[in-house]
């Protein structure tokens, strides 16, 4: 039976769209840079080698927690072992990555962008989506989305961890305090976007001041939520430069451990 | 400077009906509403169109043009390129009733299914007292003028109709919004009638209701995730649930 804008009663028109733009762009780009990441991400994590050059750690190997890390790259010491997937072993990578993959997939901005340009619903607004039923999030797995700020609070740990690797970047190979690199700045700036965009995500608006009430009765949180609203409005923003930024940070530590003479000190 | 424009109207009813191509002048500085007014002036006397105020406040002749949804008396005709064929409809998530007037009373249905605000208990009219910063929040929702574009606009029930029943839609999270976040409301069970009434789980937070609202209301920023956040404060998030078992702090917040 006809459902959606073809349903009965409704205006008989043919098209499922009749906007004259180029509405398919946009969900075309979102496609085409999450795919780009996504296989980059994989490729990575699955090349098992040449994310830390010391003092540079990739940041999708860290915090690097399987004793087959290369040595110096573990901060938090090794509690997982050799883990062998059919017979491979398993990228410390993945054991990490996927907190971070969460912590994005349940974001309320990735939402918009995956559920419009991977699963067209709907692919732009006003034109009619492929499928036939549709329950959002209220059922398994997209429920899980509810569940957005457990993954914050977990991302929260890991721009700790980034920080800190940005701070150990002030070292030279040899392990001496008080030097600066290219490498540095690519670090820093990787954990500065990453606190943007923790600092402006939906649920730290929620947990800063946005459950209350009355503003009046918290004028500190009502101070906080006030800021964390106006990051909040860019943080469409945060998600790509932070996104292209991890990308590009574990690029460059790829190519030092490659090509040492890459990181350029300043002093 | 008049030109000259041509136009396809969409006529007809729930049974039957197309598009009808129509040429006609246009001048300087006019919008769609007025183009159709001449259309309707000098060709199709009996062209059915809804307006009222032409000033985009009282969200009467809310159509599609272009395949947008949109206010025909905000969207200039110099907005379009000269060559180009503007497209008008009525709006395809509701029944049409003839021409470009569609049946929203889905709308009123929704509407009367959330109850108003229940001041406490021995206020009287005259007495309750706010602080601005408290009703800022609810304040933007109130310059809702129910053009229903949003509602129009979203796909859960634009493409869904047997969504319908378990659906409000985006006004009406604006209005729950607004409600649990007023400082003096005492109804506490507007966050789980939301969930499970209103259907916001349903929404994907796609954001084309706030793409579409002329009045620049952020629906989705500011009501609808909002909203999420607060039902998963009671839903979802077992620490919460439990502290909230525990303190009951519910009032002060
Ligand atoms: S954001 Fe939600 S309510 Fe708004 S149009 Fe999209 S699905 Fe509908
Ligand atoms: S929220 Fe905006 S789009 Fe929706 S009915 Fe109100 S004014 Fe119209
Ligand atoms: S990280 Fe995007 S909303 Fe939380
Ligand atoms: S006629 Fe009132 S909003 Fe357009």
């Amino acid at each position: 039976m006809a459902t959606g804008v073809f349903s009965e009663g409704r205006a008989k028109i043919a098209q499922r769209t009749l906007r004259t733009d180029k509405w398919w762009i946009q969900p075309l780009i979102t496609v085409g840079v999450l795919f780009s990441f996504i296989v980059y991400a994989t490729w990575r994590a699955l090349e098992n080698a040449h994310y830390y050059a010391e003092p540079l750690i990739s940041p999708f190997y860290s915090p690097c927690l399987s004793t087959t890390c290369v040595s110096g790259s573990s901060l938090l010491g090794t509690p997982f072992g050799h883990i062998l997937i059919f017979g491979m072993v398993l990228s410390p990578a993945f054991i990490i990555l996927i907190f971070p993959l969460g912590f994005r997939m349940t974001c309320y901005y990735y939402r918009k962008a995956y559920f419009r340009s991977f699963w067209m619903s709907p692919p732009a607004c006003a034109v009619a989506e492929p499928h036939a039923k549709y329950t959002g999030e209220t059922k398994a797995p997209l429920i899980v989305n509810n569940g957005h700020r457990y993954f914050f609070y977990i991302g929260l740990v890991f721009n700790t961890l980034l920080t800190i690797d940005a701070f150990l970047a002030f070292k030279n190979p040899e392990g001496q305090w008080g030097h600066m690199s290219l490498g540095t700045v690519v670090l820093l700036l990787n954990a500065t976007f990453l606190w943007g965009y923790s600092a402006s995500c939906h649920s730290c608006r929620h947990a800063i001041g946005g459950r209350l009430r009355h503003f009046s009765k918290h004028p500190f949180r009502y101070k906080a939520w006030t800021i964390v609203s106006k990051l909040n409005t860019k943080h469409q923003n945060f998600a790509w430069v932070s996104l292209i930024w991890v990308a590009f940070s574990d690029f460059f530590v790829r190519m030092v451990s490659l090509h040492p003479t890459w990181n350029k000190y300043f002093f | 400077m008049a030109r000259t424009l041509k136009l396809r109207i969409w006529r007809g009813d729930d049974k039957t009906g197309g598009l009808q191509d129509v040429t006609v002048e246009a001048n300087h500085g006019e919008v769609v509403l007025d183009i159709i007014h001449r259309v309707q002036a000098t060709q199709m006397g009996d062209l059915a169109v809804r307006w009222n105020c032409k000033a985009g406040k009282c969200g009467s002749c809310s159509m599609e043009i272009n395949g947008k949804p949109r206010l025909a008396c905000m969207t200039q005709v110099a907005s379009y390129p000269e060559d180009e064929v503007i497209t008008i409809t009525p709006l395809r998530a509701f029944p049409v009733i003839k021409d470009l007037v569609t049946d929203v009373s889905f709308n009123y249905k929704k509407a009367m299914e959330i109850p108003a605000v229940v001041m406490p208990e021995g206020m009287k009219p005259g007495e309750p007292r706010m602080q601005q910063v408290d009703v800022e929040r609810s304040q933007e929702f109130r310059k809702c003028i129910e053009c229903f574009l949003c509602q129009n606009t979203c796909h859960v029930i634009r493409d869904h109709e047997e969504n319908k029943k378990s659906f409000s839609g985006p006004r009406f999270f604006i209005r729950i919004a607004e409600l649990d976040m007023h400082p003096l409301d005492m109804l506490r069970n507007r966050k789980k009638t939301a969930q499970e009434e209103h259907g916001l789980g349903f929404c994907n937070i796609t954001k084309c209701c706030t793409e579409v609202c002329p009045e620049h209301i952020k629906i989705t920023d500011n009501a609808i995730i909002p909203m999420k956040e607060r039902v998963a404060d009671e839903k979802y998030d077992p620490v919460r649930w439990l502290g909230s078992k525990i303190r009951r702090r519910e009032e002060v917040l």
